[in-house]
């Protein structure tokens, strides 16, 4: 037996990796710095096993065709960064609506607009949540490394078809481009879930059925159920409704399907926690430089441990309260306004100081600046 | 002849979906109707099993037609049901799509969508209910919208030119090309058929009243007159040919207008596929 193979792959390409070992069959998008070699390598690897890619027109295009292709049964995916995310926001409601898996990666750039297109940047944390309109609950997850983006990505098809639902990928433009030596999984080493089917006759077979787990079975198009989808507001049938007596259900189905199982989503790592009196709160590619300055200051004595949220919606609101029970400042790093530090602020009680090094200027932050900003509030 | 108008209803209905409560949402005496019921002979013509078919369409009264039939339908949202469908139909080459729009739909948000659909020749029917004007949203103008005519945004008369559906589409290289209108019934289903049968991408363009709207703005009467003004309006491409650019002035060119042979995306894409995998 060899060696397990370890590799040299940037993050990008982690994302092509991780989603063919959770069997992504599909790929449709539109080229946008600095997500391309998502494209570019699933472009290259999707017809060596049999899958399909195309380049579409536009973002809009690229995602209607990913939510097409999962109807008709092929787990799949599009990448791209803030202005492709913008235009396939309305889409995306259709796949909360429509209840269709897919899975949206965002490597990061700076914005609004064009913004900064090589630029790192982690201001779409909240669009993940909020993006397209409407009441609906969405799941967003964050990797900080690239071994770490190849199961975050096979998560994010896992949690989509878990709960037949778009899932976003939130990759920043440092993870994305950053090469590390990986070992890649073994097949059966990494969970993968398939998609659940119906297996009554098609008669009998109520698409949207109010049942205990709230998911349901979800046939693909040509297999004999011939049922209806439609982005308008539907009744357990996939039939259109005005009926506020079906109406509030479907939109509570949306939430509670995801929002029961919410420590079944949500990840964390944490370092240094134990006694820590000060924890540093980041993800993506802060929560590197978060962990090394954790350590730095456990080495000068200091309590200080860090908390890096791998999964962001749905907040992990429980989780962070729990280990932050015992400590009295939280500095909240990331490179956007504060858009994790609003949820901070919230989840936790009013007598733990929530502090913010918050960077939006194109640039990561450093160990070094998140051990200056420790020193200012200790 | 009572027997025969029989036959005829019930192939309608075994197309229709059983649960679904009518009425439908379209008025009386909509060309949407017509178009639905041509398109169900069609496809009883042809065949074509209820499973193998996938049937979307965007937004609009005309894209409410596959929530009535009784096939795979993917009701998606306004303009981009060709973005959809090239997903189904690349993920699963098999079935049958067809794609119902509208002229708003296909040519003002969808236009993208509808010239790349065209060019990239997917094996996909698009069948474009022209009635010159958005219909569900109470009769603004569109993008095929006549010069002079009034809408509810065109208040003054349409100071814009207008698209030919037809001619966009063989331009950006769809390989079967057709048009009809409602008044053509018969015409309607052979077309329809024929498109269908067509590999590659195929449009055909249904001229269909909206007399609710276009046809109360514009003074053009009721639906039946509207028709009957198609009928008028009509000539047969054959004829056409032999006719002027004055003499065509106004009229409606009816029947099968390009059709080219032409290699179809998911078999060129096939193709790499096997190429790909023979080389390892
Ligand atoms: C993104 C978006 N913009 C606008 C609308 C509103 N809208 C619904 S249908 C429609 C126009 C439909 O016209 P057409 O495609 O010609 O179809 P018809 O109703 O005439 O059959 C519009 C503008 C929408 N649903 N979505
Ligand atoms: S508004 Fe016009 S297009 Fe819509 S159903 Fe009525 S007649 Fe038909």
């Amino acid at each position: 037996m060899p060696d397990k193979k370890r590799v040299l792959m940037q993050g990008n390409h982690a994302c092509v990796a991780g989603a063919i070992y959770a069997g992504m069959r599909f790929y449709a998008g539109y080229p946008i710095t600095p997500s391309t070699e998502v494209a570019e390598g699933c472009a290259r690897r999707l017809p060596e096993i049999g899958g399909r890619f195309i380049q579409m027109e536009d973002e809009i295009g690229s995602i209607a065709a990913v939510i097409g292709a999962s109807v008709a049964g092929l787990k799949s995916m599009t990448a791209t960064s803030g202005p492709g995310y913008s235009l396939m926001v309305e889409n995306i409601g259709y796949a909360y609506m429509t209840e269709t898996p897919c899975v949206i990666i965002n490597v990061q750039r700076g914005g609004p607009s064009t913004g900064l297109p090589t630029k790192v940047s982690q201001s779409d944390t909240m669009q993940a949540r909020w993006g397209t309109h409407g009441d609906y609950t969405a799941i967003a997850v964050a990797p900080s490394s690239v071994a770490e983006t190849v199961t975050e990505t096979i998560r994010a098809f896992n949690l989509s078809e878990r709960f037949r639902t778009p899932v976003t990928l939130l990759l920043d433009e440092v993870i994305g481009h950053m090469r590390e030596i990986i070992t890649l999984p073994e097949p059966g080493e990494c969970e993968v879930v398939e998609r659940v089917k119906p297996t009554c006759p098609p008669e009998q077979f109520i698409p949207f059925e109010m049942t205990e787990s709230l998911v349901n079975p979800m046939p693909a198009y040509g297999e004999g159920y011939r049922n209806v989808i439609t982005g308008l507001t539907h009744d357990t049938m996939g039939f259109t409704t005005n009926k506020p007596v079906e109406i509030a259900p479907k939109l509570d189905k949306l939430r509670n399907k995801i929002m029961r199982h919410v420590d079944e989503i949500t990840r964390l790592r944490t370092e240094f926690i134990d006694d820590a009196e000060i924890l540093f709160i980041s993800y993506g590619s802060v929560a590197r430089a978060a962990f090394q300055a954790a350590k730095i200051a456990r080495e000068a004595g200091a309590k200080v441990g860090a908390i890096q949220l791998q999964s962001i919606w749905p907040f992990p609101d429980k989780e962070l309260m729990e280990l932050c029970a015992r400590c009295r400042k939280v500095i909240v790093g990331e490179l956007n306004m504060g858009q994790v530090a609003i949820e901070v602020e919230r989840v936790l009680p009013r007598d733990t100081e929530v502090h913010t090094l918050l960077r939006y200027d194109g640039e990561i932050l450093t160990p070094m600046q998140l051990l200056e900003k420790l020193d200012e509030v200790l | 002849m009572a027997t025969a108008v029989k036959q005829r209803s019930d192939v309608i209905l075994d197309y229709i979906r059983p649960r679904k409560k009518f009425p439908s949402v379209w008025c009386a005496g909509c060309g949407n109707g017509i178009v639905m019921s041509a398109l169900i002979r069609a496809i009883e013509k042809a065949g074509y099993s209820k499973d193998g078919i996938a049937m979307l369409s965007g937004i609009g009264c005309s894209s409410r037609m596959p929530i009535y039939f009784d096939v795979s339908a993917l009701h998606t949202t306004h303009g981009r049901a060709l973005g959809f469908a090239t997903g189904v139909k690349f993920a699963r080459p098999e079935l049958k799509v067809i794609v119902i729009t509208g002229d708003g739909d296909a040519l003002a948000i969808g236009g993208n969508h509808f010239i790349h659909a065209c060019r990239r020749n997917i094996d996909i029917t698009a069948i474009l209910l022209n009635n010159y004007i958005y219909g569900m949203t109470g009769g603004q103008g569109s993008p095929t919208t006549p010069s002079e005519a009034f809408s509810t945004t065109t208040p003054y008369g349409n100071v814009e030119k207008h698209f030919e559906p037809c001619d966009l589409a063989a331009a950006a290289g769809a390989t079967f090309v057709g048009r009809t209108t409602v008044y053509h019934a018969p015409q309607m289903e052979k077309l329809l058929g024929d498109a269908m049968a067509h590999r590659g991408f195929s449009l055909v363009e249904v001229v269909s009243n909206c007399h609710t709207y276009f046809g109360r703005l514009n003074r053009q009467g009721d639906a039946v007159s509207m028709i009957n003004h198609f009928k008028e309006q009509s000539v047969p491409v054959a004829k056409s040919r032999k006719m002027s650019p004055e003499e065509l002035e106004g009229k409606i060119v009816t029947g099968k207008l390009h059709e080219v042979d032409k290699t179809e995306f998911c078999d060129e894409y096939q193709r790499v596929v096997d190429a790909v995998q023979g080389r390892n």
